[in-house]
């Protein structure tokens, strides 16, 4: 019968075959996981300009950026004044209208509901601004969260001026 | 009968090598050049990548597409690398059809980074029909769909001359060496000058064929580069590796056989007594 | 070794093993006795395993991305090379893995030819074997579609052609193949349906393939039948995965030397161009690993006649475990054998070589004698040859080769060298 002599556990060979296979390994697996990433084309249309020249005042567009609904509203003042007269103490997650629309009269958010990803309705809710249908979140005219499960107000994305008449966003 | 079947191998030999080697067709050896992009290392030349696009642009962008191309890729690692800019700027020159818009209607804008190369024609039927009853091959992935590659590229845009006397053309037809049945319906692309490089680079039929063949190389292998490199590394590693794996294997074995030696050398010495005693051959006690 | 019960350490692992004896497998696994002088040759069992894998990994990783439509396919391959991260690189992966695939599988054929593998008492483990050969053709058939270039289209149009020469239901069965009434966008749609199936039918025949070796055990470049629990065996684990681990990875470093540096040598270049139902190309071949069937198939003259001979190429080495009538496994021991094993590879190259020249003149004449030799060897050489062909005498055991002339032993010594330096010595 042959009893083979087990090698030695912390022997000097053995140890680097194992790293260096292990290593290799590794980096076989990467490019196997990476390819799940975004990939080039996609990545090429993270940035999307609107013209915004046709809104009226009051009215919405949405418009689909990254695969996702973007609200693009040119407020009213009435709107813009009760957004900015908000007390910050009343607030689930305290942010200034200020701070979440860099021109008072244009407020550009993604339009997913904080909570569970659901498209928020516009001009509903108690706080007439937006509300979701699928658990009850109330926004309000700056699209901040006033009410229901959502833990967050309404998302603000990247986003500038290329001139006065588009926004680029992204 | 083995040597029977011996004679019978060496005959069929003897037949088969003369066929084999005469029966080849005839074929035309093609040109070469030394293309900066072939070998272990080869990476593409920037300068003659973005001239190419430039002969491209000018001289073959009327009849042939490159769809799988877009314009980012002008300005990616490992191609011609434009400036995201200057890519910009390519693309902004053409037209791309885009929609529908809130009212429901198709419209013109200018191509974008992320657009695909705008094609001359909007499908193969129109490209057909307006280039004679012959398609101009998508240019995507010519260099890789043609026997020889590149080099069928680089002879077939230098191929031209006038065919042998007696040999009969219809109109629209050319003649060309490389061209296999040597006909072909696309006149003579290139010639002496007919795009002017802005690097001042002479332009020569040779030179703009070369620039145009590396580019097209490049749209048909965009990540020609980083695999050469990629490809680099890994053989390295695998030489390392391997050098290592059979270090440890013979170190393994010859463990193995160390003690198997020990085991025979106790059978030896009893064999050894067992003869003695015997005096006879052990190997009949098996 | 094996034959000794296996009862792991702990009591949580022995009350698991008594549940599903995992841990029992593993040992077995692992204690497996195989014949110690095993040359490189019986590597590639190994090596094809890894193949198998290799090609379900990355196929499952390519279907992310593949659209198996006709207006998108094309288009979605060039966006997986150009777009996808590492896509490139996973793409040529996999179709230079298949032509890899096939290189390991056709070694692994023709070592068991050589050696007698496939013999009493190993008959399963081929048939096995040979089932696994065929899904793997299908297999890559379909695969081959998939780009939906002009080869993927034109090959799938001949092969499918194939079975309308069955008298009476041809027709129809084209028909149903197709989905149509030619290769079209059902025919893409199942073939890309049954390439994601068949690799995982093939695995669970590796399995069969596996365990059915299992019962007998290896055979061996000798061989004659090692005695199980002796020196002439050594545990599967950690010598033979060490030695197939090396061999593993010099065949890698092939198989990513044409993945990074010749990605497209082992395809056609018309494989680019997209399908065009109403261009066929001026010469179709198949993958260069279905060459020696085409030739086969275009060697003989009928239509039918032709698909009869080219399936009875497959299935008639289904039946060689009693074609071949001699006793003596090995050819080492077979001198008329050895030299008619390398005939047979010389003529099976040779007929691949035919596949891919045009069928006339001189190509197709020497189809015919390459696909008569072809027959031959298994029909009428190998049943006569077990009876009269005179075998060099066999030793008594694989590690000592009591001889009974003295030349032999000079012989088994080279042998020995020849196939695996470090075990020369046990041959005294």
């Amino acid at each position: 019968m042959s009893k083979e002599i087990k090698p030695k556990r912390r022997d000097f060979l053995f140890t680097a075959t194992y790293t260096i296979g292990g290593v290799g390994i590794a980096s076989a697996i990467w490019p196997l996981i990476h390819q799940m990433n975004p990939d080039s084309s996609v990545k090429a249309l993270s940035t999307t300009e609107v013209d915004v020249s046709s809104i009226e005042r009051g009215k919405t567009i949405t418009v689909l950026w990254r695969g996702k609904p973007i609200f693009i509203k040119r407020r009213t003042e009435k709107e813009i004044e009760e957004a900015e007269k908000v007390d910050l103490e009343d607030l689930k997650d305290p942010e200034k209208d200020s701070d979440r629309a860099k021109n008072p009269e244009w407020l550009v958010m993604v339009g997913v509901c904080t909570h569970l990803g659901c498209v928020p309705l516009g001009n509903k809710g108690e706080y007439k601004g937006w509300f979701c249908p699928c658990h009850g979140s109330h926004y309000d005219t700056s699209g901040r969260i006033r009410k229901g499960p959502a833990p967050k107000n309404l998302e603000i994305p990247k986003y500038e001026f290329v001139d006065s008449n588009t926004i680029k966003i992204g | 009968m083995l040597v029977l079947l011996n004679r019978f191998f060496i005959v069929i030999l003897i037949f088969l090598v003369p066929f084999s080697v005469f029966s080849e067709e005839k074929k035309i050896d093609l040109l070469e050049t030394n293309w900066s992009f072939n070998g272990l290392f080869g990476t593409f030349d920037r300068a003659s990548l973005q001239r190419g696009y430039q002969v491209y642009q000018e001289v073959c962008s009327g009849c042939h597409s490159v769809q799988h191309l877009s314009y980012r890729n002008l300005s990616e690692k490992g191609g011609p690398e434009f400036s995201i800019e200057e890519a910009k700027a390519f693309a902004s020159q053409f037209e791309i059809e885009d929609g529908p818009n809130s009212e429901g209607e198709m419209f013109l804008r200018n191509a974008k980074l992320s657009d695909k190369f705008v094609k001359p024609y909007p499908n193969i039927e129109a490209s057909t029909a307006a280039n004679g009853g012959a398609y101009p091959p998508d240019m995507s992935v010519l260099a890789k769909a043609r026997a020889g590659g590149v080099n069928y590229i680089y002879s077939l845009l230098l191929g031209y001359e006038e065919p042998p006397i007696d040999y009969k053309l219809d109109d629209g037809v050319y003649y060309n060496k490389y061209m296999p049945g040597n006909k072909i319906k696309m006149s003579e692309p290139i010639s002496d000058g007919i795009v002017e490089y802005l690097d001042g680079t002479e332009t020569t039929k040779e030179q703009i064929a070369k620039d145009v063949s590396t580019f097209l190389v490049w749209a048909s292998e965009p990540h020609l580069e980083s695999q050469h490199r990629m490809g680099f590394k890994v053989i390295i590693y695998l030489i390392i590796l391997i050098t290592l794996v059979y270090m440890s294997k013979q170190k393994v074995w010859s463990q193995f056989v160390t003690k198997k030696n020990e085991e025979e050398e106790t059978f030896d010495k009893i064999e050894k007594v067992v003869t003695e005693y015997e005096g006879e051959d052990p190997k009949t006690f098996k | 070794m094996s034959e000794i019960k296996y009862i792991p350490k702990s009591k949580l692992a022995q009350w698991f093993d008594k549940r599903l004896p995992l841990l029992t497998l593993s040992h077995h696994l692992m204690e497996y006795p195989t014949p110690k002088n095993l040359n490189y040759w019986w590597t590639f069992g190994g090596i094809l395993t890894f193949c198998l894998i290799t090609q379900i990994v990355t196929g499952l990783v390519l279907a992310m991305h593949y659209v198996a439509h006709v207006d998108h396919a094309f288009e979605s391959i060039e966006h997986i090379m150009r777009d996808v991260n590492y896509g490139w690189l996973i793409r040529y992966v996999h179709a230079n893995g298949a032509s890899m695939f096939f290189l390991a599988v056709y070694i692994h054929i023709f070592r068991s030819l050589f050696y007698g593998s496939y013999k009493e008492p190993r008959e399963v483990i081929w048939i096995i074997g040979l089932l696994i050969y065929i899904l793997m053709m299908a297999t890559a058939f379909m695969g081959y579609v998939l780009p939906w270039g002009q080869m993927s289209f034109w090959g799938a149009t001949v092969i499918t052609n194939l079975f309308s020469a069955i008298p009476f239901i041809g027709e129809s069965i084209t028909t149903w193949l197709w989905g149509g009434y030619s290769v079209d966008n059902p025919t893409l749609n199942r073939f890309y349906s049954l390439h994601y199936l068949l690799p995982f039918l093939i695995f669970g025949l590796v399995v069969l393939h596996i365990w059915a070796l299992h019962i007998p055990g290896n055979n061996n470049p000798v061989g004659i039948d090692v005695k199980k629990n002796s020196n002439e065996t050594m545990p599967f684990h950690p010598y033979m995965v060490m030695k197939d681990l090396f061999a593993l990875l010099l065949f890698i470093t092939l198989f990513l030397w044409f993945v990074f540096f010749a990605p497209n040598a082992l395809g056609h270049p018309d494989n680019y161009i997209e399908a065009n139902p109403l261009v066929t190309p001026a010469h179709i071949v198949p993958e260069w690993y279905l060459l020696p069937f085409y030739a086969i198939l275009r060697a003989i003259p009928s239509k039918l006649g032709g698909v009869i001979f080219m399936f009875a190429a497959i299935f008639i080495l289904m039946l060689l475990p009693w074609l071949d009538t001699s006793k003596v496994r090995s050819a080492i021991f077979r001198p008329i054998y050895k030299k008619l094993f390398w005939l047979l590879v010389f003529v099976v190259i040779l007929l691949g070589y035919l596949g891919a020249k045009p069928p006339e003149g001189i190509y197709l004449i020497l189809s015919r004698l390459a696909t008569a030799y072809y027959f031959i060897h298994f029909l009428l050489i190998l049943p006569l040859l077990g009876r009269y062909e005179k075998t060099d005498p066999l030793p008594r055991s694989i590690s000592d080769p009591v001889l009974d002339k003295p030349g032999m032993i000079n012989k088994f010594k080279k042998v020995a060298v020849t196939y695996e330096g470090e075990n020369a010595s046990s041959f005294k």
